[in-house]
């Protein structure tokens, strides 16, 4: 059973640059987690730590629940799979793979088999003697997964190892990734900035901003329950609509609308109003709330369309508005919105308002 | 982005091989490249010439262009390095430039991986000094460096060139090895940190194999200037068993005061630059491939 953990993680290069606040996480066995956030959330800084290429400024790095903080990144019994491969240019793919193993001193005949395993997988039997320069981008990244692979560490690393491919290659790669992983069980630690790759890799997201871990839950609750206002923002394509609503007893105003607040906060005088594009309707009759505006931007996405509305009485305020590809509307357009797909947040600190009685 | 235009008329953006226009094109290119050639190879090809030339070929007038076959000899050579026992000469050239070569890349190799990863305080300073010093004409170090081998009684020592040569040339090492350091992946290093090499091993195994092309650029850079140096071999050294190719070369006397051995002279020339020409023609290879290798990315 191995497991990875940092505790009260900290990296301060001056007092203005602070890479990591104070982060804790744990990774068990069988887990995926995925670091996500904007550039210079920390995210890459957090896993350079835990693999021991940086010196944190406090904290601790855990493998196996021992302290590894003091040790090399070689003695840490961790693989790890860099965003430009880092393959060596002199070896061939061979010995690419190999050079980890034979540093730890084990036999050719074990060296062999382990690479022979990896390749089962990953398909590389053909090119063992070619050098990464004559390899494609997609072989090259396999080439450094399988250099990963065949250290069968404590716990794998990876830094952003699609950014590098083309979209259609990255689609089929995260999906190999997925199945990869999914066959063996050490710990996983997965950084990127895409939150699709977030989203269908991981068992667990940590969405980090600033340095802080924003929300550390699995991939289903951070797209259901957002903690903040940030993650509702950054989590979810297209972007969700985040209102600032003045509030009148226990309703929200949006423009001429009424938004019934749930009954389970005290109404605050102002408050943030979020809601995901797909959630949002052309209302049938009967619907309730009810939002009017005029069209201004359609977008056609393929399987939908992106509508952008300027909502009736408050001009100023835009939804955007995902509707099926099969559906017309007409300039003004009256919408609607289920009051269970709706997240509210607090306008001060951004926090999501309780889901339950306060 | 370059090859997407589409060739709507070929017949006007791409000459066809048929045209006249083509022909005539390639051929003015050719003959353009042989008068290059000639102007910058002719007079390598004299000292060619009149290193194999006869005594009386060499003086006769008017000019032996190209020799008969019975005006050519090898006497200048046999007369060089037999009479004049020049093999001295080219042993201790090669001894001075190779040694402060090797010294200058040892030293100035870590010196500029240093400069490139540890971020050192005064870094800056550091790099900016070193720029300078590559700045300053060295004939302006001469006097007082003539004063310290005097001093440190190194005068007619082998030392008295290898330290200047290599303290010149490390400046220059330095510099372009640091942008050849920069340039490479710093991911390449944390990998390699990962699979369990140490330090030294990591700089052995997988930094040198890449530095390669670029420590054979300087050092056959390095090489060159050692070789070919003359102001220090000829005031530092006086002890005829321990000149150096230029130094010898310009000594070279005929038997009276009026008798110029140009034989000997374009011989002495011809040897004293061959091992120059044999070493870039050999490591030229080694150079373009290194430098197109492509490791990271996709």
């Amino acid at each position: 059973m191995s497991n990875v953990a940092v505790k009260n993680l900290n990296k301060t290069y001056t007092a203005k640059v602070v890479p990591v606040r104070d982060t804790s996480l744990r990774v068990e066995e069988g887990e995926f987690l995925t670091l996500v956030g904007p550039s210079g959330c920390g995210k890459s800084t957090t896993l350079r730590i835990i693999a021991g290429l940086e010196q944190p400024t406090r904290g601790q790095v855990l493998i196996n629940d021992k302290d590894v903080t003091a040790l090399r990144p070689g003695d840490r019994n961790i693989a790890m799979v860099f965003q430009s491969y880092a393959l060596y240019p002199h070896m061939n793919v061979y010995e690419n793979m190999a050079s980890g193993l034979k540093l730890k001193g084990m036999g050719d005949v074990e060296i062999r088999d382990r690479i022979k395993d990896a390749n089962d997988v990953l398909g590389l039997d053909d090119l063992l003697d070619r050098k990464p320069a004559n390899l494609s981008g997609g072989q090259r990244q396999r080439v450094a997964l399988g250099r990963a692979l065949v250290r069968r560490p404590d716990v794998f690393l990876l830094d952003e190892p699609l950014s590098n491919l083309d979209a259609l290659l990255r689609e089929q790669v995260r999906a190999d990734l997925k199945q990869i992983f999914e066959r063996q069980s050490a710990p996983v630690i997965y950084v990127t900035h895409d939150q699709t790759e977030a989203m269908t890799l991981s068992t667990k997201v940590a969405v980090l901003h600033k340095g802080d871990v924003q929300q550390l839950d699995s991939p289903e609750r951070i797209y259901t329950r957002p903690a903040n206002k940030f993650v509702a923002s950054f989590i979810g394509s297209p972007q969700m609509n985040l209102l600032t609503l003045p509030c009148e007893g226990n309703q929200a105003v949006l423009g001429s609308s009424r938004i019934t607040l749930p009954d389970r906060f005290v109404p605050p005088p102002e408050v943030v109003l979020g809601v995901r594009p797909e959630h949002i309707r052309i209302a049938s009759p009967g619907d309730q709330p009810l939002v009017k505006g005029t069209v201004f931007l359609v977008e056609n996405l393929g399987m939908s369309y992106l509508v952008s509305v300027h909502v009736d009485g408050s001009e100023d305020t835009t939804l955007r508005v995902l509707l099926p590809s099969d559906q017309t509307w007409d300039q003004q357009i009256t919408l609607t919105m289920s009051p269970e797909k709706l997240h509210w947040f607090n306008v001060q600190t951004e926090e999501r308002l309780p889901d339950h009685g306060a | 982005m370059t090859s997407t235009t589409p060739q709507s008329s070929p017949a006007s953006s791409t000459p066809s091989p048929t045209r006249p226009g083509w022909l005539s094109k390639q051929l003015i290119l050719a003959i353009g490249a042989v008068l290059i050639i000639i102007f910058s190879l002719a007079p390598v090809m004299w000292e060619l010439l009149t290193s194999i030339k006869t005594n009386e070929a060499i003086t006769s007038d008017p000019l032996v262009y190209f020799p008969s076959w019975s005006q050519y000899t090898l006497q200048h050579y046999w007369e060089l390095l037999v009479q004049n026992r020049f093999y001295i000469y080219i042993f201790n050239s090669a001894l001075v430039a190779v040694t402060s070569t090797v010294l200058c890349l040892c030293i100035g190799s870590p010196a500029a991986y240093a400069l490139t990863r540890l971020h050192l305080p005064g870094e800056r300073i550091i790099l900016g000094v070193v720029l300078v010093v590559t700045l300053f004409p060295y004939i302006l170090l001469f006097l007082g460096l003539l004063e310290i081998v005097r001093a440190v009684g190194l005068a007619n020592n082998y030392l008295a060139l290898i330290i200047p040569y290599t303290a010149i040339n490390l400046p220059l090492t330095i510099l372009v090895m640091r942008s050849f350091f920069q340039q490479m992946p710093r991911d390449l290093e944390d990998s390699a940190k990962i699979d369990g090499y140490s330090t030294l091993g990591m700089l052995v195994k997988i930094i040198l194999p890449l530095t390669l092309p670029a420590l054979v650029t300087t050092g056959i850079l390095a090489f060159i200037f050692a070789w070919n140096e003359y102001i220090f071999a000829l005031t530092f050294i006086t002890r005829e068993s321990m000149k150096t190719i230029p130094v010898a070369a310009a000594q070279l006397a005929g038997t009276t005061l009026f008798d110029i051995p140009y034989g000997p002279l374009a011989a002495a020339t011809i040897i004293g630059t061959l091992p120059l020409i044999l070493l870039v023609l050999f490591f030229q290879r080694k150079i373009v491939q290194g430098l197109t290798a492509g490791s990271v990315k996709g």
